[in-house]
């Protein structure tokens, strides 16, 4: 029992899981009624549930992210990548049926993947440089497809992706569910998440082991592009509207964010899809918490920009042996 | 003193960049009437001043091979407090000290960071770039409007050209900050730390230079310029607000690298910066004068433009690589040869 704790104390999964428990426990002390789940027309209602239905894009970004930052690179178009598919998925559900929106919409995705793929694996340019163009295009690009307005959706099948309910819960919910699936037994019950997590952890050595580097960066960065599709598909039908200025706007920190904590390093290798998901949940506990405590929302980005340079300093060894030294003077 | 002048790898990428705005300029003079003249020209430092300020100082940064990604979020810091203070009624001198003090302040939070702890500069100056536009919103959420008597006369001090044309303070300052970036690159010993650092890192090291001060003192320098663009931002736009100048960072890495300066750092010439704004200006000017093209067509071409010319590095640095290792190789041979036949 006891080496279970400490090994359970050891993973990663440890900090992101004490934090939200911390910040759920705040929760239960200073809001009253933060946990009521109610059932109302056979859904499930309350903070929690809300909570849930608003972390997904979140989510499915981040687990995109995940599989980005475990080689050692970053992807902070992700936002943009939302806008373009969900002004793409609201512009052509005016016309056509909804699964050729839905597939438009993820094939935009693929096709981002695909170019920041191409810069980033086969041209070799900085990932941080490569996906800022895609950051700043996409939202350009993301306006010509909108006209430069709020495209406004009418159709309650797309309504149903981002806001329905099944079995009680959102439907999102299991949209995140099957996403997380799919990228775990890609990731665990195939040899692809072993030569990712080779190629963060050595590119050369892992060139010489045989693997193809090049086709596992591309392969993240297009998966990276259709999780980013995935959840501009969910907030658009979510709001039942796709604004290409403000949908997903500064996700990227937000999904960093929750890679990091989730205790995948900034420096690649190995990689937790699980931290991240408790990671995600911790942040938007923390946002509807904010919300909720009626502080002014503003404050949200800098404490995440605060939280973030603490939570790289505590991954970072000269941060840990500057206290490591003061241990042993004490000593 | 003679200047030496030759088309060489040293300044190859300049007389492309400048060969670039050339041929933009020119196939917009004749696409459009009108477009020919020097106020046209003049107008491109005017509508720039603060990008070619913060292209400068970014310029420091990139070629000691890091990177600032929060300079335009500093440029929205910058103008949302001056907009603030002002309306506070504080005597605008102080608040120009004060913001000029906030940015080299900054710079050396992010260049402490980097450096002591070993972080990306990736993101800490991302982290950096939320938390400036974070701290401009809590600050205030709304545009205010600067109607302060001495930023109102700056901004109508005009500097006459012949032919009826002018240049803004904002222009001339942006100018200054250019011939004293060219001069303390070239002409002092921290320019040449710079671009030591920039070349290898752990051999100048070795060489006993001080890398920790010069990598902050770059931030630092990043962090001024960019206090000094929300100024002269400020100044052109006579208002203050937390969403100015959204995804500017790019343009500013874009004006560097079209510039010729490379992103692995330790290569490039200080006045590139200001002739990729140029080039990136002419570019808005043409679809400004095209008229039926929306404006985010310019951060389209801009980013393809980025783009070309990333690729167009890689080749360069990709070249020179298989040179050296020809070269090398070469060497060897003749050692081998003389080997042989002793």
């Amino acid at each position: 029992m006891k080496t279970l704790v400490k090994r359970f104390a050891q993973s990663k999964m440890f900090w992101p899981l004490i934090a939200l428990i911390c910040i759920i426990i705040i929760n239960l002390i200073l809001i009253p009624g933060f946990f009521d789940i109610k059932i109302y027309n056979g859904h499930l209602f309350g903070s929690p549930i809300d909570i849930l239905n608003r972390m997904t894009p979140l989510l499915i970004i981040s687990l995109g992210m995940t599989l980005v930052i475990a080689k050692e690179g970053i992807d902070i178009s992700v936002g943009s990548v939302l806008a373009i598919s969900a002004t793409t998925a609201a512009t052509l559900i005016q016309s056509h049926s909804i699964f050729i929106a839905l597939l438009a919409a993820i094939g935009v995705g693929v096709l981002c993947g695909i170019w920041n793929g191409v810069l980033v694996a086969y041209i070799g340019v900085n990932p941080m440089v490569g996906t800022l163009i895609l950051m700043t295009v996409g939202r350009g690009i993301a306006q010509l497809i909108s006209n430069g307005q709020i495209i406004t959706v009418h159709s309650k099948a797309y309504h149903f992706i981002g806001a329905g309910y099944l079995l009680g819960f959102p439907f999102s919910v299991f949209v995140a569910v099957v996403c997380f699936i799919l990228l775990y037994f890609l990731m665990r019950k195939t040899a692809m998440g072993l030569f990712l997590e080779a190629v963060g952890g050595n590119q050369t050595s892992s060139r010489f082991a045989g693997i193809n580097v090049k086709k596992i960066m591309f392969i993240v960065y297009v998966v990276s592009g259709i999780c980013a599709a995935i959840a501009g598909i969910l907030i658009s039908s979510n709001v039942n509207s796709a604004d290409a200025n403000n949908a997903g706007l500064w996700i990227e920190l937000d999904a960093i964010l929750a890679v990091v904590i989730g205790g995948t390093s900034m420096s690649g290798g190995r990689f937790y899809l699980g931290g991240t998901v408790v990671a995600a949940l911790f942040i938007q506990t923390i946002t509807t918490t904010i919300y909720t405590m009626g502080i002014p929302p503003e404050t949200v980005m800098v404490a995440k920009a605060v939280i973030v340079i603490i939570v790289c300093l505590l991954q970072s060894n000269a941060f840990r042996e500057m206290f490591m030294r003061k241990k042993a003077v004490e000593v | 003193m003679k200047i030496k002048f030759q088309i060489g790898g040293n300044n190859i990428t300049i007389l492309a960049t400048l060969l670039l705005f050339i041929v933009l300029f020119g196939s917009g003079s004749i696409l459009y009437e009108g477009f020919f003249s020097l106020q046209v020209f003049l107008n491109l430092f005017i509508d720039n001043a603060y990008l070619i300020i913060v292209a400068t100082g970014l310029a420091f940064v990139i070629i000691t091979g890091g990177i600032d990604l929060s300079v335009g979020a500093m440029v929205a810091l910058v103008s949302t407090i001056i907009a603030f203070l002002l309306k506070q009624g504080v005597n605008p001198y102080l608040v120009i000290i004060f913001v000029l003090i906030i940015g080299v302040l900054f710079g050396f939070a992010q260049g402490f960071l980097i450096t002591r702890f070993h972080l990306h500069p990736w993101i800490v100056t991302l982290a950096g770039m939320f938390f400036a536009r974070g701290s401009a919103q809590l600050i205030s959420t709304d545009n205010i409007a600067v109607n302060n008597k001495l930023f109102l006369k700056f901004s109508e001090i005009i500097i006459p050209f012949p032919g009826g044309s002018f240049l803004s303070i904002g222009a001339v300052a942006a100018i200054i900050i250019v011939v004293a970036g060219v001069y303390v690159a070239k002409f002092t010993s921290f320019g040449r730390n710079v671009y030591a650092l920039g070349g290898n890192e752990r051999s100048s090291l070795l060489m006993g230079l001080p890398v920790r001060r010069t990598k902050v003192m770059v931030y630092m320098l990043s962090g001024f310029c960019s206090a000094l663009a929300g100024i002269v931002f400020t100044v052109y736009t006579l208002s203050g607000f937390a969403m100015h100048l959204l995804g500017m960072e790019m343009d500013a890495i874009a004006a560097c690298v079209i510039g010729g300066i490379l992103l692995t750092g330790g290569y490039g010439h200080i006045i590139g910066p200001l002739l990729g704004t140029l080039s990136t200006g002419v570019i808005q000017t043409i679809i400004t004068f095209q008229g039926t093209l929306s404006s985010w067509w310019t951060k389209i071409v801009i980013g393809l433009l980025l783009c070309l010319f990333i690729v167009l590095q890689k080749l360069i640095v990709t070249g020179k690589f298989k040179y050296r290792s020809t070269k090398v190789s070469r060497k060897e041979e003749i050692k081998a040869e003389k080997r042989s036949s002793i």
